[in-house]
């Protein structure tokens, strides 16, 4: 019988952030624009 | 999967012109590694995923203000971001220094109240009861001078002066109403400690 030398890789858990983070993110992404006046710039959040 | 492909420098270009989809695939391609970078500084969980919140919003705010100086990669740019905000997480803990409850520490092991159990404060109660028993069956002259010194905080002088004896007298009286009190203790094996 052929022996297997070779040993199961660990599984090593990814590290991630949390998908809440995540999602939190991409909506303050799309929540927010800038928009820049004379010298000055506005940050603007939509609901 | 044609996204996949695409480099960092479009999507941050396409995310400029307004295509939140490049965000997606940027945060997706990078999170582990950035988040890894963050844990492997930290080693919390929980504030790891802060400082990836707060490196990424420096990220958006940078990119939508059309700061963003695109000689750089992305990823180095964001790891420097994150770099940064860990060091200024160190900078604000070591000010002032928060503990978490792991298996190893408690934050009861150095902190304790020291004000009174329930329990402490019955046995109290029952020391202050059996003493007042104790008391009363002193003779009386003894009696009202440990009174007017334990329980009225009197001097001798005052005692001596309302009792009408010497100084030397209150005090030969509080001396064996003491004597008097602790033979009986022994005698009886009461215990009167809290």
């Amino acid at each position: 019988m052929a022996k297997i030398y070779s040993k199961k890789t660990l599984v090593i858990p990814t590290m991630k952030p949390k998908k809440e983070v995540v999602s939190f993110l991409l909506n303050y992404s799309k929540a927010l624009s800038i928009m820049k006046g004379n010298k000055m710039s506005f940050e603007i959040i939509a609901n | 999967m044609a996204n996949v492909q695409l480099p960092d420098s479009l999507l941050v270009h396409n995310y400029i012109e307004g295509d939140e989809n490049a965000l997606t695939i940027l945060i997706n391609r990078h999170q582990s590694k950035i988040f890894g970078f963050i844990y492997s500084k930290i080693s919390d969980r929980d504030i790891s995923n802060d400082i990836f919140q707060d490196t990424f919003i420096k990220v958006i705010k940078t990119l939508k203000s059309n700061s963003y100086n695109e000689e750089g990669k992305f990823l180095p740019w964001v790891m420097r971001i994150a770099h940064n905000l860990i060091i200024d997480h160190f900078r604000k803990n070591k000010k002032m220094p928060m503990f978490r409850e792991t298996e190893e520490f408690s934050i009861f092991s150095i902190m304790s109240d020291d004000s009174p159990t329930i329990e402490n404060k019955i046995i109290r109660e029952q020391v202050d009861t059996d003493l007042r028993k104790l008391i009363e069956e002193l003779p009386a002259d003894q009696k009202e001078v440990l009174v007017m010194r334990m329980y009225q905080d009197m001097s001798f002088k005052e005692i001596s002066e309302i009792t009408g004896v010497s100084i030397n007298t209150a005090l030969g009286r509080m001396r064996y109403a003491l004597m008097n009190m602790r033979k009986v203790i022994d005698k009886h094996q009461i215990i009167l400690t809290n």
